[in-house]
C-alpha cells in the first residue's frame, strides 16, 4: 500500500519517527530518573525512618508484670500474698466444634446462658488465636475436673493469674490497706513503662505507702508479630524483677488480741513500742474484708460499705480525730510542774464545779459532789476536773499549746501509712486565723480537761503516751520493720527521733508517772477496777470525752441520750511502769466511761503482749 | 547492555544460528529471560515460599515465551492484514463482557470460555497499537487533523468500554498505547497540545463518572496518611517495605513487611515493594536498568524498522511497556495513585504476561524480518 503511494517520502517519515523516538526516549529516561530519585528518597534518605516503622510494625513489646512482694508481720506471719486464680479460656481457632465443646463442658462445670452469650460476643471481637475467658475464679475442684479431661477439650485451657490475697482479711484491713485496679488518675502519676503489665496498684495503707518496694520492676518480652498480631517468635526476653517482701512491726497476735478486746465496739487501738516507735498493733473497728477490693468491688457492695452508718472503711486509728478528754491531764500536769507554776503539793478545793470571776457559768466536775481538798497526784489518779480547770487557767493557752506540741499534738507523726490526720491543737493564733476571734479564758478551762477545740488521733495519743514513757523521747511511729528479712527483736535500727521534750526536773516526771500508776493500782484510781488482779505494774490515764455540750441546767444521762451522742471512752497506758515496753491508746466510740470501757481493752492488750514477751524470754532461758 | 551484546557475539555460532532460525532477538530474549527468572525468584518470597504458586507462574511464563516465539515468525505484512480484525474482535468481546461477563472484585472484566477465563481488555493492549499503526501508516505521515481525530476515536472507543467495566488502570494503559502511536506518527505538536488541554479540561467530567473506590484511590494518593487503615494502608505499608530495604535490602526471603503479611497484594500489584525490601536500592536500580534496556532495545528496533507501520507498532509497544513499568513502580513508591497495573513479568498473573510477551514477539518479528530483507 505504502509503496504504491507516489507522494510518500520514506526518508522524511523515517527521520520524523527517529526524532519522535529520541524525544520519547528522553522523556522515558527523565521519568526513570524520577523513579530512581524516589527510590533514593525512600531507601537512602528515608531508610532509618522506614526501618523504624518496619520494626515497629513487626516487633511488639510485651510487658511482663512482676510478682508483687509479700507482706509479713514482725514474726513472719503472712499478711498479704499472691494467689493463683484460675479461669477457663477458649482459643477459637483451636476449638474444632464450639457447640459440642460447650455441651461437653456443661457436663463438668456449671455456667449459664449469659456466660455463653458473653463468650460469643467476644468471639466476634477477638482475634482467633487469643484466648477468651468463659469462666473466672474456678475452684480447685473445678480445675481438677477439667485437668483430668483435658484431651476431650482441644482449644480449652485453664489460665492461671496471680491475684492479691489477704489471708487475715479484716484483721489487717486498715493498716495493710489493699490493692485495686489502676484508675485514670493513678495512671497519670505512675511510671507508664514500669506499670505497663500491671493491673493492680496499692490504694491505701501499707500497700500504697510501700508501692515502690512491693511492685518490683516490669519485665519485657520482645516478640515478632505478623499483620494479624499473631506472635511468631520471641526475640528477646527480659524477666521481671519481683517486688520485695516486707516485714511489718505489727505483732499479729497482739493485733488479734486488740480486736478481741474491743469486741463489737466501734473504735481504735494503737500499741507502740516506746523505744523505737514500732507499731505493735493498730486496730480500727468496724472493719471490712480488703479482698473484696482486689478484683474490682461490686458497686452495690461498695455502696453498702461506704454508706454504712458505722463507716467500716474509715481508719479511726489514723484518721479519726477525737477530743482526748482527761487523757490530756498528765501532760498538762507535767507542763505546770516543769514551768514551776504549780508545786506538786498545792492543794485545790473541789466542790463539784469551778467558776471564773465575774461569770455565772459553772464548769462542772464529773464528780457531782466534788473531790474536796485534792493535790496534783490525786487530781491525776482520780481525774479531778476542777483541779485542772484551775491549773489550765493559770498556765494559760500560750504555755499549754507549745508544751502539748512537743508531745506531738496537732501535727502528723509522719507514720509510714496513708490518711493520717493532724488533729487540732488550739492556740490564740490558731483561733485568730481560723475564726478571726480572740481567745476566751473559758476555752482555756475546757482545754484543761481535753475538751473544746482540742482533738487528737488515737495514734497521737499512743505516741504522746510513749513519749511520756520514754522520758520525753518522741519516736516516729513506724510500720515497716524490714525488707526481705524479719527484724530483730526491739530493733532500734532506723528508728527516728522526732523530738525530745526538755526535762527541767526529773522529779516532776516521776511525780506524774507515780500518779498515773495510781490511776491503775490505787483503789481510788479511775482504772483500778479494770486492773484489780494484775501481776505487773502499769501507768495509765482514763478519759471520757463529751460528744455534745450539756446545757448548764441539764443532767448528763447516758440512758436517755441517743447512742450517737454518748461519750467516747478513752484510755492511755504504758507498761511495765518501770521499764516500759508498750504504750497503748484505746478509743471506744460512744463507749461511755473510760475507766470501765476503755481501760479493760487496753489491759487485755498489755496482758497479751507481756505474757507473750515473758513466754519468749522464758524460751530463751 | 554492552556486556550482553558482546557476550552474545562471543557465543557459540550454533546458538546464533538457532536464534537466527527462530527469528529471536538475543538481547531482548536474554533480558526477558533474566527478568522472568527474577520475577519467579521474588514470587517465591512474595507468595510465602509457596512453590506451587511459582510453578503455576513458571508455566504461564513458559506459555508466554512460546507465544512470543510464535509471533516472532509472523511477518509484518500478515500483522497489517490482521490488525483490523484483532482490533474489531477485541472491541466486540469487550461489548460481550459488559453484557455477560463474570464479576471479579466488583468489576466485569472476565470472559469465561469454559476452559480459560481471560480479560478481553488484554487483547486490546495489542489490538490498539496494531489498529493505530495500520490506520496511521495508510497515508503519508504526519497525519492531518482529520486522521488524527479518527485515530483518536479508534483508541477512545475500546478505552471507554474498558473504563466502563470498570478497569481504570488498563483503560489508561490502552489509551496511552494509542496516544503513543499518534505521537510517534508525527502528529503536529499543536494538535498534541490541544489534545492534552482537552484531556485536562475533561478531568472534572471524568471525576464525575469515576466509581467511588476510584475517586478514593486518587484522594488517597494525594494524602495517604488521611486514611491509614483504609485505602492508605496499601501505600503506607508499601513505602515502609521499600524504605526499610535500604541500600542493600534485607535479603531474599527476609523481607519482614512481606513475609509477615503487612504488605497487601504483595505477589501481584505490589511485588516491586517485596523486591525493593529484599534487594534494596541497588537491586531496584538494577531492575530499572533491565527495564530501560528492554525499552531502548524496543525503540531501537522501531527506529530501524522499514516502514511506518512497523515503526509505529514497535514504538508504541515499547513505550506502552515502559509506561507499565513507570505506572506500577510510581504507584508502589507513592509517586502515582494506586491503579491496578501489574509490574511487567514480575507480578503474579497470567494474561498480562502473555500479552506483554506477545508484544515482544511482534518486536522480534519486525526486527528479524527486516534482516531477512536486508
Amino acid at each position: 500500500m505504502a509503496v504504491r503511494d507516489p507522494i510518500r517520502d520514506h526518508y522524511f517519515e523515517a527521520s520524523l519517527f527517529r526524532s519522535r523516538a529520541i524525544f520519547a526516549a528522553l522523556i522515558c529516561s527523565t521519568l526513570l530518573l524520577l523513579v530512581a530519585g524516589r527510590l533514593f528518597f525512600l531507601q537512602g534518605v528515608g531508610y532509618s525512618h522506614y526501618e523504624t516503622l518496619s520494626t515497629s510494625n513487626r516487633v511488639r513489646l510485651m510487658a511482663l508484670a512482676p510478682t508483687r512482694g509479700r507482706v509479713f508481720d514482725r514474726n513472719g506471719v503472712l499478711l498479704a500474698e499472691n494467689q493463683p486464680t484460675f479461669s477457663l479460656e477458649l482459643t477459637p481457632e483451636s476449638v474444632p466444634d464450639l457447640p459440642g465443646t460447650l455441651a461437653r463442658l456443661r457436663e463438668l462445670l456449671e455456667f449459664d446462658e449469659e456466660d455463653v452469650v458473653r463468650l460469643r460476643k467476644a468471639l466476634r471481637r477477638n482475634r482467633p488465636f487469643e484466648g477468651i475467658p468463659l469462666l473466672n475464679n474456678l475452684s480447685d475442684d473445678e480445675v481438677a475436673r477439667i485437668a483430668a479431661d483435658r484431651h476431650r477439650f482441644p482449644g480449652v485451657d485453664i489460665a492461671a493469674r496471680l491475684s492479691r490475697h489477704y489471708p487475715l482479711a479484716d484483721l489487717t484491713a486498715h493498716v495493710l490497706g489493699y490493692v485495686g485496679r489502676i484508675d485514670e488518675r493513678e495512671l497519670q502519676a505512675l511510671d507508664p513503662n514500669n506499670y505497663s503489665g500491671t493491673s493492680y496498684v496499692g490504694k491505701t495503707g501499707i500497700e500504697k505507702q510501700y508501692e515502690d518496694l512491693l511492685h518490683g520492676s516490669v519485665g519485657f518480652q520482645q516478640v515478632e508479630v505478623n499483620a494479624e498480631g499473631r506472635i511468631l517468635r520471641v526475640l528477646e526476653d527480659m524477666p521481671p524483677v519481683p517486688g520485695r517482701d516486707i516485714y511489718l512491726t505489727l505483732d499479729i497476735t497482739l493485733q488479734a488480741a486488740a480486736r478481741d478486746a474491743l469486741g463489737d465496739y466501734s473504735g481504735a487501738v494503737v500499741a507502740l513500742d516506746p523505744a523505737n516507735g514500732d507499731v505493735l498493733a493498730m486496730i480500727s473497728r468496724p472493719t471490712f474484708d480488703p479482698n473484696l477490693f482486689v478484683n474490682g468491688i461490686p458497686a452495690a457492695t461498695y455502696a453498702d460499705l461506704s454508706r454504712a452508718e458505722k463507716r467500716p472503711l474509715f481508719n479511726r486509728a489514723l484518721s479519726g480525730q477525737y477530743p482526748p478528754g482527761s487523757v490530756i491531764k498528765p501532760f498538762l500536769a507535767l507542763a505546770a510542774l516543769e514551768t514551776g507554776l504549780q508545786p506538786p503539793g498545792r492543794v485545790q478545793f473541789c466542790r463539784g464545779y469551778y467558776m471564773l470571776p465575774n461569770d455565772e457559768r459553772r464548769y462542772r466536775d464529773w464528780k457531782k459532789r466534788g473531790h474536796g481538798a485534792i493535790d496534783l497526784h490525786d487530781a491525776i489518779a482520780q481525774s479531778c476536773d476542777v483541779y485542772f480547770y484551775d491549773l489550765a487557767l493559770r498556765l494559760g493557752i500560750d504555755r499549754i499549746s507549745p508544751y502539748l506540741e512537743a508531745f506531738g499534738f496537732g501535727q502528723r507523726s509522719g507514720i509510714d501509712s496513708t490518711g493520717e490526720a493532724a488533729g487540732i491543737l488550739p492556740s490564740r493564733a490558731w483561733k485568730r486565723k481560723l475564726r478571726n476571734e480572740p481567745w476566751f479564758p473559758g476555752e482555756t478551762l475546757i482545754t484543761g480537761i481535753g475538751q473544746g477545740y482540742l482533738s487528737a488521733t488515737p495514734l497521737q495519743l499512743a505516741s504522746a503516751t510513749a513519749t511520756l514513757a520514754s522520758g520525753g523521747v518522741r519516736m516516729r511511729p513506724r510500720l515497716l520493720a524490714g525488707v526481705d528479712a524479719a527484724p530483730a527483736a526491739r530493733d532500734t535500727h532506723g528508728a527516728q527521733v522526732l523530738s525530745r521534750v526538755e526535762i527541767v526536773n526529773e522529779a516532776n516526771w516521776q511525780h506524774v508517772a507515780k500518779a498515773m500508776e495510781d490511776v491503775v493500782h490505787h483503789f481510788l484510781g479511775t482504772a483500778f477496777t479494770a486492773h484489780s488482779d494484775v501481776t505487773y505494774r502499769s501507768a495509765g490515764k482514763t478519759g471520757t470525752a463529751q460528744v455534745v455540750a450539756i446545757a448548764q441546767d441539764e443532767e448528763y444521762d447516758a440512758e436517755q441520750l441517743a447512742f450517737k451522742l454518748r461519750d467516747h471512752a478513752l484510755y492511755v497506758a504504758y507498761a511495765p511502769a518501770q521499764r516500759p515496753r508498750i504504750a497503748v491508746a484505746v478509743l471506744v466510740e460512744h463507749g461511755g466511761s473510760g475507766g470501765s470501757v476503755a481501760a479493760p481493752v487496753a489491759r487485755r492488750v498489755i496482758d497479751a503482749y507481756l505474757r507473750e514477751r515473758s513466754a519468749a524470754s522464758a524460751r530463751e532461758d | 547492555m554492552a556486556r550482553l551484546a558482546s557476550e552474545y557475539q562471543g557465543r557459540d555460532s550454533v546458538l546464533r544460528l538457532l536464534a537466527h532460525f527462530f527469528r529471536i532477538d538475543p538481547p531482548l530474549f536474554l533480558a526477558l529471560l533474566l527478568l522472568s527468572a527474577t520475577g519467579l525468584v521474588v514470587l517465591y518470597s512474595a507468595s510465602g515460599q509457596d512453590f506451587d504458586t511459582v510453578l503455576r507462574q513458571g508455566l504461564r511464563v513458559l506459555l508466554a515465551f512460546a507465544v512470543m516465539v510464535l509471533l516472532a515468525q509472523v511477518p509484518s505484512r500478515s500483522l497489517r492484514l490482521w490488525a483490523p480484525w484483532v482490533y474489531g474482535g477485541g472491541v466486540l468481546l469487550l461489548v460481550v463482557v459488559l453484557l455477560a461477563g463474570d464479576v471479579g472484585k466488583g468489576a466485569q472484566r472476565w470472559l469465561d470460555l469454559g476452559v480459560v477465563r481471560f480479560q478481553p481488555s488484554e487483547i486490546l493492549k495489542i489490538g490498539i497499537p496494531l489498529a493505530m499503526a495500520w490506520y496511521l501508516s495508510e497515508r503519508p505521515l504526519p497525519p492531518g487533523i482529520g486522521r488524527v481525530l479518527i485515530a483518536a476515536a479508534i483508541t477512545a472507543i475500546p478505552c471507554v468500554l474498558i473504563a466502563y467495566q470498570p478497569d481504570l488502570g488498563t483503560a489508561l494503559l490502552a489509551c496511552c498505547s494509542g496516544l503513543f502511536a499518534l505521537f510517534l506518527s508525527g502528529m503536529r505538536w499543536r494538535v498534541l497540545l490541544g489534545l492534552v488541554a482537552l484531556a485536562a479540561a475533561s478531568t472534572p467530567v471524568l471525576w464525575h463518572f469515576m466509581h467511588d473506590y476510584q475517586q478514593r484511590r486518587v484522594l488517597t494518593f494525594l494524602n495517604p496518611e488521611s486514611d491509614p487503615l483504609g485505602s492508605g494502608y496499601h501505600i503506607i505499608q508499601s513505602k515502609i517495605a521499600i524504605g526499610s530495604g535500604g541500600t542493600y535490602g534485607k535479603g531474599w526471603l527476609n523481607g519482614t513487611q512481606s513475609n509477615l503479611d503487612f504488605l497487601p497484594e504483595r505477589s501481584t500489584d505490589f511485588v516491586f515493594a517485596v523486591y525493593g525490601e529484599e534487594f534494596g536500592f541497588i537491586g531496584a536500580v538494577l531492575l530499572l536498568l533491565l527495564y530501560v534496556f528492554l525499552v531502548l532495545r524496543g525503540l531501537t528496533i522501531a527506529v530501524q524498522a522499514q516502514d511506518s507501520f512497523e515503526r509505529i507498532l514497535a514504538g508504541s509497544l515499547s513505550l506502552t511497556f515502559f509506561f507499565y513499568v513507570f505506572v506500577n513502580i510510581g504507584m508502589v513508591t507513592g509517586l502515582l495513585p494506586v491503579v491496578g497495573v501489574p509490574l511487567p513479568l514480575m507480578s503474579y498473573g497470567g494474561t498480562s504476561v502473555v500479552t506483554l510477551m506477545a508484544g515482544f514477539g511482534i518486536l522480534m518479528a519486525i526486527n528479524s524480518h527486516r534482516r531477512l530483507l536486508a
